[in-house]
């Protein structure tokens, strides 16, 4: 094989890889501060693909735009190029390289996940054989999930054990949340972009899930399967605070009288109205009351 | 392969097809001629194209602020809803069957389609389901507002009551088009199986060819399932049936399922004949024959077998168990090892040419360039814990429309103007085409890289309002939203000026190799005097070989009829 082709690619593939690498270290930026145990793997692959991902865009543009700019055909130049047909060598090479690419980013992915032990919501009905071990230190197996109930369009939570609602949740810090999500009416998603988890809520099954919260901080959780109108709007804070933070809260919580939880839609709905607005519409369905709760939040 | 039956049908006199601007009305007749159908796909799926992208334009004028501000929110989930359905079973299916139809039985050397009247049935279907979609605007309760998935059970909820609401409209929209589209399937895969002229084998056949009959291959065992779909969902909806009611027990994943099963595979529907353009048009503008042919004619058919077996992906956050989803993982990054060996392909057919940067050659490599970042985001959808993060995110909307409009509506473009002289008779104006190119290329990347970083950072999708962290990001996307729309204006009065009144375009303009170019601009009524017979490959760039054993006869034939 041609030696200087060899020495020419190597060098091109010199400049290409820190660039990739730094690429790569660039892409943990793009992504919210990471807030849970699994947003750190997920943003570690990440990381990797856009590597990954930069050298190959690299290399096919970088090609291209090498011939577009020095194999052009002068503006009276009608002849034509070398006529090569293929390469069978190169085909193949081509064929086994994506091939083992393939392999091995699904291989990485699938560490990644098992790693993450997301329960899916089939998990639920062969419990023990989840998938992975629990990263960080579990609440203890009898700990009873946090009831999400999802409604056109509020969140609402249920903490069984200290019989506290609110429209905030609140969670320990560095402790497995166990969440049990429903819906009452259409298809919702459990989405905090912070956590990395996502999980559709789906009306007539119960869905368990877990994460590890691991930074104190607010975030926000978003509705994302699309769910109607209000869909948007359809939002809660997720407060992540110190386990002896979080017990307090909950005793505090259960001794409040029950009263009109947070609910954005329908208090926009409720100005609409009766400010007749003037924008055109359609006949919506109507948004969900404001659950009765201990605590409001913001 | 006997063309005896069609040759006795030849007529003597071989009147220009489809003929000159006085003859204009035929394109609204229920004309069988194919090449006549296929400018009327063409046409009529750009008037939906402009309607759908005008739709768009008000999406990101709503989206252009953080609050909900612009329309009612009923109103801007109205909006993306018909914004998705219009561009693909109204824009991107019709007008790449208008391409097959028009540029199949010229390149295979056939008079015509198999069934020319299903042929025109087909057609004539798309303004009949196009005026009902389109009508659920002006019923009480406005259109569906349930995404262009109408997953149940939000599709299912009908606020006003009515029997015919917009949702219904909808469905019955779609099912007819997924009929129309398999009237056209049987049609150009019977044609590509059973028309090709004597000596045009399998692989002596155009890639496009290939992969239009790859796609269509895709119509045939993939539309099926979405209309039993769709007609479960009417039931569901007009008579309270409960296949994916959970109120009344039924399963709404199961309509998922259904619904990506064909809607998945789709979007090879549309990519395929995409590549095939490329594949066409690279070899002529880099003057080189296409690298590895038979790898990448045979890719095309591997892309179809494994697009049946991917569509879970879309659902790695909806009810799917672990095992589901490594597995649906694992088949759909296999997708890149067959688009990947027609990528390499056409970088090295590129590589050493004598490249002419035309307008198509242009809208083709912006278009593999779009590609590329499309197919480098999808593997890394396809990475399930990533995937878990992003899906239904922005990120998803800025890589489908990198694969839609930066890849499949500019190769579109590149085939309208690299087949434009063949269809008019006409040459369109280059430097026109040019600027059209640099807006459009500069309004796909303006207006869709950025809503990578703002679904990384958690927008959903689908959002009439969002937080104003992801303010920055969606005023960039708007303004290149805006630069698209503004994009169209170019083409059209290139297309129109040049229809009208453009240099009369001799039979080969491109030099390039190709049966189609052996026929007049326009080509006779139906297209080869004499049935040729084919003696080489398609792509003999440099080797100075003839293409038909009759090629001086018919290239005399065709410069005197434009004379």
């Amino acid at each position: 094989m041609n030696f200087r082709l060899i020495l020419k690619l190597a060098a091109v593939a010199g400049i290409f890889t820190p660039i990739s690498l730094w690429v790569g270290q660039l892409s943990y930026s793009w992504m919210p501060e990471p807030a849970s145990a699994e947003a750190l793997l997920v943003d570690n692959l990440f990381s990797f693909l856009t590597t990954l991902g930069t050298f190959i865009f690299l290399g096919v543009t970088g090609t291209l735009l090498y011939s577009v700019l020095f194999q052009r055909a002068g503006k009276y130049d009608e002849s034509d190029g070398p006529p090569i047909e293929g390469n069978l060598t190169l085909e193949i090479v081509w064929t086994a390289i994506p091939l083992l690419l393939v392999v091995w980013i699904a291989g990485y992915s699938y560490k990644i996940y098992d790693e993450m032990g997301i329960l899916g919501p089939m998990e639920h009905m062969h419990r023990g054989e989840a998938i992975a071990a629990p990263l960080v230190t579990q609440a203890s197996p009898e700990t009873e999930p946090i009831e999400v109930h999802a409604r056109q369009w509020v969140w609402e939570f249920y903490y069984p054990e200290a019989g506290v609602t609110s429209t905030e949740l609140h969670l320990p810090n560095n402790t497995r949340a166990k969440l049990a999500l429903t819906s009452e009416d259409v298809l919702h998603g459990f989405y905090v972009p912070a956590f990395r988890v996502k999980q559709d809520v789906i009306p007539g099954s119960k869905i368990d899930f877990e994460f590890t919260p691991i930074r104190e901080g607010t975030y926000r959780l978003r509705d994302s399967q699309y769910s109607g109108t209000y869909f948007a709007a359809m939002q809660a804070n997720v407060v992540v605070e110190s386990p002896e933070a979080y017990q307090r809260w909950l005793k505090e919580a259960a001794a409040n009288p029950p009263q009109p939880g947070l609910n954005p839609s329908y208090d926009e709905y409720q100005v609409k109205v009766e400010n007749r607005e003037n924008r055109p519409g359609w006949k919506t369905v109507l948004p969900a009351p404001a659950p009765l709760v201990n605590y409001v939040g913001s | 392969m006997t063309n005896l039956s069609i040759d006795a049908l030849a007529p003597n006199r071989q009147e220009p097809s489809p003929g000159e601007p006085e003859n204009w009305w035929r394109f609204f007749t229920f004309s069988t001629d194919h090449k006549v159908i296929g400018i009327q796909y063409i046409v009529t799926a750009f008037v939906f194209f402009l309607i759908g992208g005008f739709l768009a334009m008000v999406i990101r004028g709503e989206l252009i602020t953080p609050e909900a501000d612009l329309v009612d929110r009923t109103v801007y989930n109205a909006l993306f809803t018909m914004h998705g359905t219009i561009m693909l079973f109204m824009w991107t299916f019709p007008v790449l069957n208008g391409l097959a139809n028009y540029l199949v039985p010229l390149q295979i050397g056939a008079r015509d389609m198999a069934f020319p009247r299903l042929n025109a049935v087909a057609f004539w279907m798309v303004p009949l389901f196009g005026v009902i979609l389109m009508a659920s605007f002006l019923v009480p309760g406005g259109p569906s507002q349930s995404g262009w998935w109408a997953y149940p059970p939000v599709s299912l909820q009908n606020p006003t009551g009515n029997l015919i609401n917009g949702q219904f409209l909808w469905i019955l929209a779609v099912a007819l088009s997924g009929i129309s589209s398999i009237l056209g399937a049987v049609n150009i895969v019977t044609t590509i199986i059973r028309m090709r002229a004597p000596g045009m084998t399998f692989f002596k056949m155009p890639v496009f060819c290939w992969t239009v009959a790859a796609a269509q291959t895709i119509q045939l065992f993939g539309l099926p399932a979405l209309t039993a779909g769709a007609v479960m969902l009417l039931f569901d909806l007009t008579v309270g049936t409960s296949f994916f009611n959970p109120e009344t027990g039924g399963d709404p994943v199961l309509y998922q399922h259904f619904f990506w099963f064909y809607s998945h595979p789709a979007v090879y529907v549309i990519i395929l004949p995409v590549f095939g353009v490329f594949s066409e048009l690279f070899p002529v503008y880099a003057r080189k024959p296409l690298f590895g042919y038979h790898f990448v004619a045979i890719s095309s058919f591997v892309i179809t077998g494994l697009s049946a077996i991917v569509w879970v992906h879309h659902m790695f956050a909806s009810g799917t168990p672990g095992w589901m989803r490594m597995l649906f993982m694992a088949s759909t990054m296999l997708i890149s090892v067959p688009t990947g060996v027609k990528i390499f392909a056409w970088v090295a057919t590129i590589w050493g040419g004598k490249i002419k940067l035309t307008t198509p050659m242009l809208f083709a490599l912006g278009g593999l360039v779009n590609f590329l970042f499309a197919g480098i985001t999808g593997i890394m959808l396809a990475s399930v814990p990533f995937d878990i993060h992003v899906n239904n995110t922005y990120f998803v909307v800025g890589h489908f429309h990198y694969v839609i409009y930066g890849a499949a509506v500019m190769g579109i473009y590149a085939a309208i103007y690299h087949w434009f002289p063949k269809m008019t008779g006409r040459m369109y104006y280059e430097g026109l085409g040019k600027l059209h190119f640099v807006l459009t290329f500069i309004g796909v990347n303006l207006n869709f890289l950025p809503m990578h970083p703002a679904g990384l950072m958690g927008m959903p999708r689908r959002v009439a309002s969002y937080d104003p962290e992801f303010a920055f990001w969606n005023v960039l996307a708007s303004l290149g939203g805006f630069l698209l729309g503004v994009s169209t204006l170019p083409f059209l009065l290139n297309m129109i000026s040049a229809w009208v009144q453009g240099d009369k375009a001799p039979a080969n303009p491109w030099r390039a190799i190709g049966l189609e170019w052996l026929v007049a601009s326009p080509p006779p009524h139906e297209n080869f005097d004499e049935i040729p017979t084919i003696i080489a490959e398609p792509y003999g760039y440099g080797k100075n070989e003839p293409l038909t054993a009759q090629q001086a006869a018919l290239q005399q034939l065709a410069s005197t009829e434009v004379a």
